[in-house]
């Protein structure tokens, strides 16, 4: 059959305003592969969409085993969408342990898409399943389809004469054919992937015969009476792309050296789910990006303080236990202050934790996490896009106070996608640099009004100085172990750490001006805005602050704070944002605390809020 | 696209160094009569030779005694956190390949806390000069036995003697496959200087172990080697592509039995075409000789291991070449990959 030539739609199509879809099979099927074809798919068809990836951290679990469940949740809508959504109005189910994992999700009458052939007797007894669900009526809630992907598969594509292996995988296109049906998807976009995609001619063959033949299933077979269609979302007119929190994160440390001048320099080890930066910048070394995997944490964050001395731009990327490895280092490049970015992107813990799940709990970590007096500017992303504007915020920070600064992004934001006005290069100021050259009066503490000392890199006649951990006079460098210049230059640089603050805008509120204030970070943006929406729907006078800025807070905070008679902090910890809230401003602020290693929904943001607002 | 925001600058002129100009004004502070002082003065009168610009040197260290070295030092210079000195030069070195960059470090420092650092440096080849002032004792935390210290060592943390088995630098820097191996002694003022030049000449890691005695904590150590009255007997200076010989009329010579194993012969007796002529481009050669320890051998000092590698700085900078860098791309190239237009 000829691309894009599909059997005639002659069944009826029905409108619906957000959709949320799940897929979910054993880590081998390719269901993340499948999820971000949809999206892209989707983000084409121009509807506004947030994704959700969740995968187990063991890269083949046994086979059928729950412990092997990856799914990946994408919810699309015709208007705004804030969240991957709460539950999946559609679950494709792979296997058995794909459904029980997933099922207790699904929105009771949802529609249940399952591959009948993996519903074996040995796959329900790996899945603890003691009968057939498809069969014994435990589903009635539901609007079952259960079909034969598998066999259908290999059907579509057995004169084609590939191995079985290699037949079986080109399962998850038919799924995907088959959803792309049920909404009424345009397929051009995944034809084009997967022959760029499959080098082996017959292997992309066999892929686009499964998409279609699923396709083609959705039409003729009579399991599905009408199909849906979700009409594009008004979105702001411009030029846009799909993007991840760790491809944000990567195209913004390039922009950042583009917009600064500087040589890129990142040290890295790696870890989940921080490697993706790693990997995207090592591909972009035509950029001119140094990219370097060290033997372990520790190496990767000197080594890019060495490249920062040395004039670099530079930065080390990691998880939470490695942010725990670097907080020596991060120590030393607080005392020798010179220009780091620290990217911690969060994942359960403690220690190895959940290193595939998300959580916010590395924030005291970042904070306070080093010996001595140590603050670093700590500043936080609030979804996959805004990655990109956080990291150029980092390096200009970092340059600007010749200070470490720390990127707390999360596992959530870090794999998850949306829709993403492309940025314009030109319209982003320059970062300036101001290498010091001139002898005359060098001295490597003096410092600017800002309180950040000369950046003199090595090669420059005449400013020869040597820097390092030890206690330093102030001005000069020298060590010194003076009781009265220690105080001064704990002070000095806990003071230029502080004046971070005088450069950022104004907090901005979401909402009522007085009432209750609902304060978050980082990625709990979406699901906290929706929520207070929701909560001013039902005529509630509440407001919402997301705070970049977790140090500094912005100087007017404590002011927007005063002005609420309550404040709700929700967090995926056990109550950090709120312990720095209630010691700062002395607010009797209130923790909403989720720890469960998933991103918070919209509704139990509601829930939470409600339990407060709505009591007695 | 991107500018440059990097000074230009007049180097200065190389051939008009001196030693003086070397030295920074802050006073060592290190014990009287320790091994540190020498090797400092012998640093400081080889650098001039080197036909480097002083401003492009750079002395990074860890922590311990020998790691107070770059503050001595009128160059620039990071005196970083223990153990670590690798890896900030491998991202100096990285960054900026047309930079000198020296690691000074001792035996707790190198081997111990920073060992990892320390093999992963020289399996990469970056162009650093490694110095490792091996005096066999920790100094700074005052007095406790080090990695290298022989077994049975009686120290503060050790009334016992240490029971655990001591690691030869020579033989770690062999296994992790660096590219020039040698040895040396802080007080051998001929010897030293020659070392230092050779090591700073080498294109890649260049690993010098110098034996330095510590007066406060474990005196007397390389006593044996450092005598002027002995050392010609109790050494053997290594020359690339000559007989192994030794001893004050350098009568005695070094055979390989028939099991690889290292002997001690007289020279005139077994003449001098069966004694073990030395290579250093070769492997096997350079492990024996780091093999030859103990009371009935000589030890052996000079250049132990020297070979060609490209080094990594080079290797990674050139993939940057391959992948197009000064091409013109530039960012908003890359952000525009798989754009959509919403009308």
């Amino acid at each position: 059959m000829e691309k894009g030539h599909y059997r005639k739609m002659d069944k009826a199509v029905q409108t619906v305003e957000t959709v949320a879809i799940r897929f979910a099979g054993d880590s081998g099927d390719g269901m993340q592969l499948t999820g971000t074809q949809f999206s892209d798919t989707t983000a084409l068809a121009g509807n506004d969409l947030a994704t959700f990836p969740d995968f187990p951290a063991e890269i083949r679990a046994p086979a059928g085993s729950l412990a092997g469940v990856s799914g990946f949740q994408i919810n699309f809508s015709s208007v705004a969408v804030h969240t991957p959504g709460d539950q999946p109005d559609v679950l494709v189910a792979m296997n058995p342990a794909a459904l029980r994992v997933n099922l207790p999700d699904l929105r009771h009458g949802g529609i249940l898409i399952a591959n009948s052939e993996q519903f074996t007797k040995k796959n329900l007894k790996r899945a603890g399943y003691e009968a057939n669900p498809l069969e014994d009526g435990t589903l009635k809630n539901y609007r079952v389809f259960s079909a034969d992907i598998t066999g259908m598969t290999l059907k579509s594509i057995e004169e084609l004469r590939l191995n079985t292996r290699a037949a079986v995988r080109c399962k998850n296109f038919f799924a995907l054919g088959l959803v792309y049906w049920l909404y009424n998807r345009d397929m051009a976009h995944t034809e084009g992937w997967i022959n760029n995609k499959f080098k082996e001619p017959l292997l992309a063959q066999a892929n686009l015969r499964a998409l279609r033949a699923g396709y083609n299933f959705g039409e003729t077979t009579e399991m599905f009476e009408q199909h849906y269609e979700v009409q594009r979302a008004q979105i702001e007119p411009g030029v846009y792309r799909s993007i991840t929190g760790n491809e944000a994160l990567g195209l913004g440390f390039l922009a950042a050296a583009e917009l600064s001048g500087l040589g890129l320099f990142l040290g890295s080890y790696p870890i989940t789910p921080a490697s993706d930066i790693l990997h995207f910048l090592a591909r972009h070394k035509g950029l001119g990006v140094r990219t370097f995997q060290a033997e372990d944490e520790i190496a990767a964050a000197c080594a890019a303080i060495g490249a920062a001395y040395a004039g670099g731009l530079a930065l080390t990327t990691t998880s939470g236990p490695g942010l725990a490895l670097k907080a020596e280092a991060i120590g030393l490049a607080h005392i020798l202050e010179v220009p780091l970015v620290i990217v911690d992107v969060q994942r359960g813990g403690p220690s190895t934790g959940l290193p595939t799940k998300t959580e916010q709990a590395d924030l005291m970590q970042a904070l306070f996490g080093r010996n001595g007096e140590a603050p670093v500017p700590v500043v936080a992303p609030q979804s996959a896009g805004d990655c990109f504007y956080t990291a150029i915020e980092a390096c200009r920070i970092a340059i600007r106070y010749m200070t470490p600064v720390l990127l707390l992004s999360d596992g959530y934001i870090a794999n998850s996608s949306e829709p993403w006005p492309i940025p314009d290069m030109s319209k982003i100021p320059p970062i300036d640099v101001q290498f010091r050259t001139d002898p005359e009066g060098y001295m490597p503490y003096q410092r600017d009004k800002r309180g950040a000392r000369p950046w003199a890199i090595p090669g420059v006649p005449g400013l020869e100085h040597r820097i390092g951990g030890l206690e330093k006079e102030d001005l000069t460098g020298d060590i010194s172990y003076d009781p009265q210049n220690h105080e001064r230059m704990v002070k000095l640089r806990s003071e230029k750490v502080m004046n971070v603050a005088a450069d950022l805008p104004p907090t901005e509120v979401f909402g009522d001006e007085s009432g209750t204030l609902v304060v978050g970070w980082g990625s709990t943006f979406g699901a906290i805005r929706a929520g207070v929406q929701q909560m001013r729907a039902r005529g509630h006078k509440i407001a919402h602050v997301h705070l970049r800025h977790l140090h500094p807070f912005k100087r007017d905070l404590s002011d927007v704070i005063g002005r609420y008679e309550r404040v709700l902090v929700p967090e995926l910890n056990n109550g950090q944002l709120v312990k720095l809230l209630r010691s700062a401003f002395l607010v009797d602020a209130v923790s909403l605390p989720k720890i469960e290693g998933q991103p918070y929904k919209e509704r139990e943001i509601v829930e939470a809020l409600a339990t407060h607002l709505e009591a007695n | 696209m991107a500018h440059s925001v990097y000074p230009a600058v007049t180097h200065t002129d190389p051939s008009g160094q001196t030693k003086k100009d070397f030295a920074s004004d802050v006073d060592p502070r290190w014990c009287p009569g320790c091994g540190d002082y020498s090797i400092l003065a012998q640093v400081q009168k080889v650098l001039p030779g080197l036909g480097i610009p002083k401003e492009n040197y750079v002395f990074v260290s860890g922590i311990g005694c020998s790691s107070r070295f770059p503050y001595y030092m009128d160059t620039y210079g990071i005196h970083s956190i223990h153990g670590r000195g690798p890896a900030f030069a491998t991202g100096i070195k990285s960054q900026r390949p047309d930079l000198s960059v020296w690691l000074i470090t001792g035996d707790g420092d190198g081997l111990s806390i920073g060992g990892n650092h320390f093999i992963h440096l020289m399996r990469r080849n970056v162009d650093v000069n490694v110095l490792l002032f091996n005096n066999r004792i920790y100094g700074l935390t005052k007095g406790q036995y080090s990695p290298t210290s022989q077994l049975g060592t009686k120290a503060k943390s050790t009334p016992m003697g240490s029971i655990d088995y001591p690691l030869d630098p020579i033989h770690v820097a062999l296994g992790a496959g660096a590219t020039f191996v040698a040895r040396t002694l802080d007080t051998h003022l001929k010897h030293l200087p020659e070392i230092l030049k050779r090591g700073a000449e080498h294109k890649g890691t260049s690993f010098i172990e110098i034996y330095q005695n510590c007066p406060i904590f474990n005196d007397g150590e390389f006593v044996q080697l450092t005598d002027k009255t002995r050392r010609e007997d109790t050494t053997l200076e290594l020359e690339h592509g000559k007989p192994m010989r030794f001893g004050k009329q350098r009568e005695k010579g070094i055979v390989l039995d028939g099991s690889l194993n290292p002997q001690v012969v007289d020279v005139a007796e077994v003449g001098e075409d069966r004694l073990m002529v030395f290579d250093e481009t070769n492997e096997m050669c350079s492990l024996v000789v780091s093999r030859l320890t103990g009371p009935d051998v000589p030890t052996p000092i000079g250049v132990m291991r020297a070979v060609e590698r490209p080094t990594y700085e080079h290797l990674l900078n050139e993939q940057l070449t391959t992948a197009g860098h000064a091409a013109g791309k530039g960012v908003q190239d890359l952000l525009n990959q798989g754009k959509w237009v919403v009308t």
